[in-house]
This record gives structure tokens, C-alpha cells and sequence, in this order.
């Protein structure tokens, strides 16, 4: 209180002094303004550079899992396995070894290869009792080699600290890290297999644009029908009614919508389309679609209503029908708030992550339909982060995956920020 | 004066309530499954020692052991025994973790109530849950295709289920995978084609449970707690609780609670096999 008087009093007096002070005050608002605009900027810049950085360091990250390796007896003559053929090999569908170079074959020919033996490290202490270890477990690393040294057809996954390295029955598979063409192309989401979890995220990507894309389309014309109605037809008294209630639906939290979803939408899909899942990508769709429809509804009848009264009276002076009106004159001049619209509904689509988790069954495959089991990235990273060990490998293709997310909301936005721009150009 | 007064009380009401979670709150966190128990547990504790706050939250037994080392719980409830690294994780952060089993829990396999299969071996559900068999025909039920539901990869009932039933190996790519346990009953009882698993005390009159055999078809047995308890059912596992050895003072009175004749009794009726 005492300082608000205090500069009433010198505003009055007009003193060099004052000036001094009002100049003054001028430039700490403008520095305090654009210090807040900056650590804004900043922490968004930020926020980016962590994702990225926590993403990409999955491409350093061992195939096989950090602090483990994979071991063989010396006669094979494997030196390099892939993550897939590792993965195929430890759920038996791989059983022979097949080498050629080095590398393992994949044709299921007939021939009597050595067949392949699976031995995971824990299966030692079924061997031999935990007192043959010694104290720190110093002879197990000569167990495990005698073990491998043994069994000529053996893949052993161990730990890298208990490595035989000094048997010479024993040999090391060469450890590489997890290569960009996997994670991009590959079509198996198994982030916890062991020894060689697989991150490919291409039923990921599917399974998210599909979703989106799908829900975009249902609540597009739908909204937008409801918007011109709501501008241009409905009466005030109609108006005054509707429009809170379906600003109250975005106020619905989403895991509401998910478990309505759940219960009523899933098994009524089911029971319509008559197939064997009722947890799809459509049942995704539709909830997406009802919980954008207020998103758009509202900004784009806003802007709708926006629409100066003179260019309607122009247009119906000119003898256009009230029709014609709405899409030649309404229409074209709210188009930027439309695209506003579009990308607000299209982002709560594409982000959304309860909901989804709920209705679409999560089901990691390349969907062929839209009745399909899908899993999207945003639940993917919901239902898997906590778990994930930080700094793990599964952490950082959790991050990856976000900014994949990033990078497909911001051609969007640009996209939707270039027609805008051309649209008001022309 | 009055609204002074007020402002003071509100002022040491708050500060006497951030004592008390400050001195005598104790937190659970991890495995689903283990939720209803310790809740009910947690609930009997207080009872008793009105001065003593226990809090449980979910999120999956890898949830659980990860907050363990980042030290935002005192105790990790787990539906599995802990990992080989995740112990040496620990042990990097100086933590040594104690382990005490508190309850058995066994897994049901579950189906919709019109399924007509009633038995399945180990090596069927394995070739049901790793994509190899696709249709209830081939294992004496009617022409349908066969939807699988599991956890999600958090989960302690996902990794036991992976080690116990499918010998380690991984679940088909694309199988439905539900955030809850919950979840799978409800869209199981929904599903006709739908089989999934869950703990023993999730099994409601919506589900039908499947009885389950070891040896090749020889003998099935219904999944229930008396067969669990005479180690009939195959599928069984034991629920244990870690703490850090340094927080011992801090849980020893709770989990001497849950191992109590009293504690145990709220492991029975919750549905889990008594220690």
C-alpha cells in the first residue's frame, strides 16, 4: 500500500526525478517480461534437447542385455548373430545351427546340424548347490566355462562379470549396439525379452496414425456440422443450452471416457461388426473422436460467429440463399480458426493416452484393419515407464518414442501453420 | 480475533498432520496383485496402532523394486522373486535388500463362462499364449478363434506367467496386453474367445477357470486355495515384500504384523494361500 502512494504522489509532481523513476520502471517490466519469455523458451528448448538426448542414446545401448553376453563353445563356428535370430533362437523357434560365414542361416533346410542348447544363467544354480561357488562366487565363472566346455551345440547368456574368459572351449560373442534400421523397420514390440529385447516401432507408429487418423475423420464433419448449426441455425435460447453442455464433455477426464469405453462401446462393437475382439482400433477411434468433438466444436463455431455482419448482409443482399451464405462467405473467412480447430482436435487425438490404453487391447501388431487390436505410443509409454530401469535401454526407446510423438504433432502444426499462411496471402 | 484464531489452528492442525507423515508414514508400493492385501493389511495395522500411517500404492512389481532404489518406499511388494540385476542394481546404490515371504498366490488361466474347454496342459497354454495354436478347436473346443489377454510387461504376474507357463519364452507379438487385472476380467466375461490369467482372488462368477495339468495331461486340477495349499495346482508362486536392511526399525512392526496369526487370516480371506 505505502508504495502505490508513493508513486501516485511523484506521477503528480512531475519532477525530473519522477521521469527518472517511471523510465525506470518501464525497463524492469521489460526486462522482467522478456526474462520470463526467455526461461519459457528455454525450458520448452530444454525439455526437447533431454528428450532427444535420452532417446538417442539408445543406438549406444548393447542388442543384448547391458552387462550380460552371450557365450558358445569354441568348435561353433558362429561370430555374429543378429538381435532377431538372438531373440528366435531363446523362444525355440531357431533350433539348429546352421552357420555360413560366420552368420547364421535362416532357410529350413534338411541337414544335421548340431542342434542348439539353451542355457540361461540362473539354470546353473540348479546344477550345482550355491556352496560350490565359494564365498563371493569366485569359481563360478570356472563352472560356467566347464559347463559350456561340455555341450558342444550351447548358448549361454551370462553375466559379464562372471565371463570364463580364460577357458579356451569358451567363445564370446562380440557385443553390438542396437542399430537404427531395428528400431525403425523392425515389427516386433518385446521390450523386456531376454537376452535381446526388440524395439521396433513400426506397429507402434501404425497403430497411433491409424487411431488418429481414423478419429480425425469421424469427428471432423461432425463437429464441424454441429458448429454451423450452432452459428448460424441454432436459435439463441437452443444455443444457450448446447453449448455449455458440450463444453462440459471436455471436461470429462479421460480415463472416464476410457472405462465407458471399455464397457459399453467395446462389447457393443463387438456385438454389431460381429468379430472376435471388441478391443480395436475403431473402439480407439470413436472415443477419440467424442472426446475432440467439444475441441472443435467450440473454436471453430467461434470463429464462425466471428464473421463480421456486414459480409453476411453483403452475401444476402446479393441474393445468396442462407446456404450459400454459410459455406461461400462463413465458411472461407473462419477457415484459419477452423485449421486451429483441426490441429487442437488432431493433437488431443494423437496424445491421448488413458483412454486408448483402455479400449484398443494394446496389441503390438502392424494393424491390416481398422478392426483390429492396436497398440499407440502414448499408451505405450504410459503403461511401460515405471518399470523401465532408468538409463536402461527400455528407458531410452521409451523417450525415443516421445520423440517420435514430438516430431509427428510438429509437422502438424508447421503444416497446419503453412495453410493458414497461404490461406490469408491469397 | 476470531479469524486469527482460525488461521493459527488451521496453521497447527497442518503442521501436527506433516509431523505425523513425517515420523510414523510407512509406504508400500509394487505388485498389483499384492494391492488388496497390504491395503487390508495396512487397514488392521492402523487399527491397532492408531499413531502409525502405512500408504499402498500399485504400479507392478518393477515399479515397486525401482522406487525401492531410488528410495521413495520403505517396502517393495513383489509377485516375484527379485531379479539377478535388479539385486546388483542395489547393491551399486548400498542398499541390501531383505526378503520375506508373506503369502502363496496361485494363477488361474481363465476363459468366458460359454467356453466348453475345461482342461489345458502346460504345453497348450504355451502354444496358445507363444501364437502357435490360433483356434479352440485344437484343443477340443468349438470352431472360434482364440484371443489372448495378458499383462503389461511391469507386471510380476506377466514375468511369473512368462517363466512358469511358457518356459521362458517370449508371448506373441500382438497379444492384448491390459493395464490391470481388472481389466482382463472384464474383457474376458465379454469376450467368447478370450483366454487370460489372473491371481486366485480375482476369480469371479463372469470368468470360467480353466483346470490346469503339469504332466502331459495326466491329472488336471481346478485352481483353488485348498488344491494350492495340498501343492496340487502347478501354479503357484510365493509373494514376498524387500525392504532395505538400513529401514528395518521403520517396517519390522508391520510385516511382524502380516506374518502374525492376525495377518495371516487377512491373507485367507483376501483369497491368497497362508504362509
Amino acid at each position: 500500500m505505502k508504495k502505490i502512494s508513493h508513486h501516485k504522489k511523484i506521477k503528480t509532481n512531475h519532477s525530473p526525478f519522477s521521469i527518472l523513476h517511471s523510465q525506470f520502471t518501464e525497463h524492469l517490466a521489460k526486462i522482467v517480461l522478456t526474462f520470463s519469455g526467455g526461461i519459457t523458451s528455454l525450458a520448452i528448448l530444454l525439455i526437447v534437447i533431454f528428450l532427444f538426448k535420452e532417446g538417442l542414446g539408445l543406438f549406444k545401448s548393447p542388442a543384448v542385455e547391458k552387462g550380460y553376453a552371450l557365450c558358445v563353445n569354441s568348435s561353433n563356428s558362429i561370430e555374429h548373430l543378429t538381435s532377431f535370430q538372438i531373440k528366435e533362437i531363446f523362444d525355440g523357434e531357431i533350433t539348429e545351427w546352421k552357420v555360413e560365414n560366420g552368420e547364421l542361416r535362416m532357410e529350413n533346410e534338411e541337414d544335421n546340424s548340431q542342434l542348439i542348447e539353451l542355457f540361461h544363467f540362473e539354470d546353473i544354480f540348479s546344477l550345482y548347490d550355491e556352496e560350490e561357488f565359494g564365498e563371493n562366487y569366485e569359481l563360478l565363472p570356472e563352472k560356467l566355462g566347464e559347463m559350456i566346455a561340455q555341450n558342444q551345440g550351447i548358448i549361454a547368456y551370462i553375466p559379464e562379470e562372471y565371463l570364463p574368459t580364460e577357458n579356451p572351449n569358451v567363445k564370446i560373442l562380440p557385443s553390438e549396439n542396437i542399430s537404427i534400421s531395428d528400431f525403425f523397420g523392425g515389427k516386433e514390440w518385446l521390450p523386456t525379452s531376454i537376452p535381446s529385447a526388440q524395439f521396433g516401432v513400426l506397429p507402434l507408429i501404425a497403430g497411433t496414425l491409424l487411431v488418429s487418423i481414423f478419429a480425425i475423420l469421424i469427428a471432423l464433419p461432425l463437429g464441424l456440422g454441429v458448429a454451423i448449426y450452432l452459428s448460424e441455425l441454432a436459435s439463441e435460447r437452443i444455443r444457450k443450452i448446447m453449448k455449455p453442455t458440450i463444453e462440459l464433455l471436455a471436461g470429462i477426464p479421460s480415463v472416464v471416457y476410457g472405462f465407458f469405453g471399455l464397457v459399453v462401446i467395446v462389447p457393443l462393437i463387438q456385438k454389431i461388426f460381429d468379430i472376435p475382439v471388441g478391443e480395436t482400433a475403431f473402439a480407439g477411434s470413436l472415443i477419440l473422436a467424442i472426446m475432440a468433438l467439444p475441441t472443435i466444436i467450440t473454436v471453430a463455431e467461434d470463429s464462425m460467429r466471428n464473421t463480421p455482419r456486414s459480409m453476411r448482409e453483403a452475401s444476402l443482399a446479393l441474393a445468396a440463399t442462407k446456404w450459400q451464405t454459410v459455406y461461400k462467405v462463413v465458411i472461407p473467412y473462419a477457415a484459419s480458426g477452423i485449421s486451429t480447430a483441426v490441429v487442437l482436435g488432431i493433437g488431443r487425438a494423437i496424445g491421448e493416452t488413458m483412454a486408448v490404453l483402455m479400449v484398443t487391447g494394446n496389441a503390438a501388431v502392424i494393424p491390416h484393419s481398422l478392426f483390429q487390436p492396436v497398440r499407440t505410443i502414448p499408451a505405450t509409454i504410459a503403461a511401460e515407464l515405471g518399470e523401465a530401469p532408468a538409463g536402461g535401454a527400455h528407458y531410452q526407446s521409451l523417450f525415443l518414442l516421445g520423440c517420435i510423438l514430438f516430431i509427428i504433432t510438429m509437422i502438424i502444426s508447421v503444416t497446419a501453420e503453412v495453410l493458414s499462411k497461404r490461406r490469408v496471402e491469397n | 480475533m476470531k479469524t486469527q484464531f482460525f488461521k493459527t489452528s488451521i496453521f497447527a492442525v497442518m503442521i501436527l498432520v506433516a509431523s505425523v507423515f513425517e515420523t510414523q508414514a510407512q509406504k508400500i508400493k509394487g505388485s498389483d496383485t499384492m494391492l488388496p492385501l497390504s491395503q487390508k493389511e495396512a487397514e488392521a495395522f492402523m487399527k491397532k496402532n492408531p499413531s502409525k500411517t502405512v500408504t499402498v500404492t500399485g504400479g507392478g512389481s518393477g515399479v515397486g523394486i525401482s522406487a525401492l532404489m531410488e528410495g521413495t518406499t520403505d517396502l517393495a511388494q513383489l509377485s516375484r522373486k527379485i531379479k539377478f540385476d535388479e539385486k546388483k542394481k542395489l547393491q551399486e546404490k548400498g542398499k541390501t535388500v531383505k526378503e520375506v515371504t508373506v503369502a502363496y498366490d496361485a494363477l488361474a488361466v481363465i476363459v468366458h463362462p460359454s467356453n466348453k474347454v475345461t482342461n489345458l496342459t502346460r504345453e497348450q497354454l504355451e502354444g496358445i499364449f507363444t501364437g502357435k495354436i490360433k483356434n479352440w478347436k485344437e484343443v477340443g473346443g468349438t470352431d472360434m478363434p482364440i484371443v489372448p489377454y495378458s499383462r503389461e510387461t511391469s507386471s510380476g504376474t506377466y514375468e511369473f506367467f512368462k517363466e512358469s507357463v511358457l518356459n521362458k519364452k517370449n508371448y506373441m507379438p500382438g497379444i492384448m496386453s491390459m493395464p490391470a487385472t481388472g481389466a482382463i476380467v472384464q474383457s474376458i466375461s465379454q469376450t467368447k474367445g478370450a483366454i487370460g490369467y489372473v491371481g486366485l482372488a480375482y476369480l469371479n462368477k463372469s470368468v470360467k477357470a480353466v483346470h490346469v495339468s503339469y504332466d502331459g495331461g495326466k491329472t488336471f486340477v481346478e485352481p483353488s486355495v485348498a488344491n494350492a495349499k495340498n501343492e496340487t495346482y502347478p501354479i503357484v508362486r510365493p509373494l514376498y515384500y524387500y525392504y532395505d536392511t538400513k529401514s528395518e526399525a521403520k517396517v519390522k512392526a508391520f510385516i511382524d504384523f502380516v506374518l502374525s496369526a492376525e495377518g495371516q487370516k487377512i491373507v485367507s480371506e483376501i483369497g491368497f494361500i497362508k504362509k
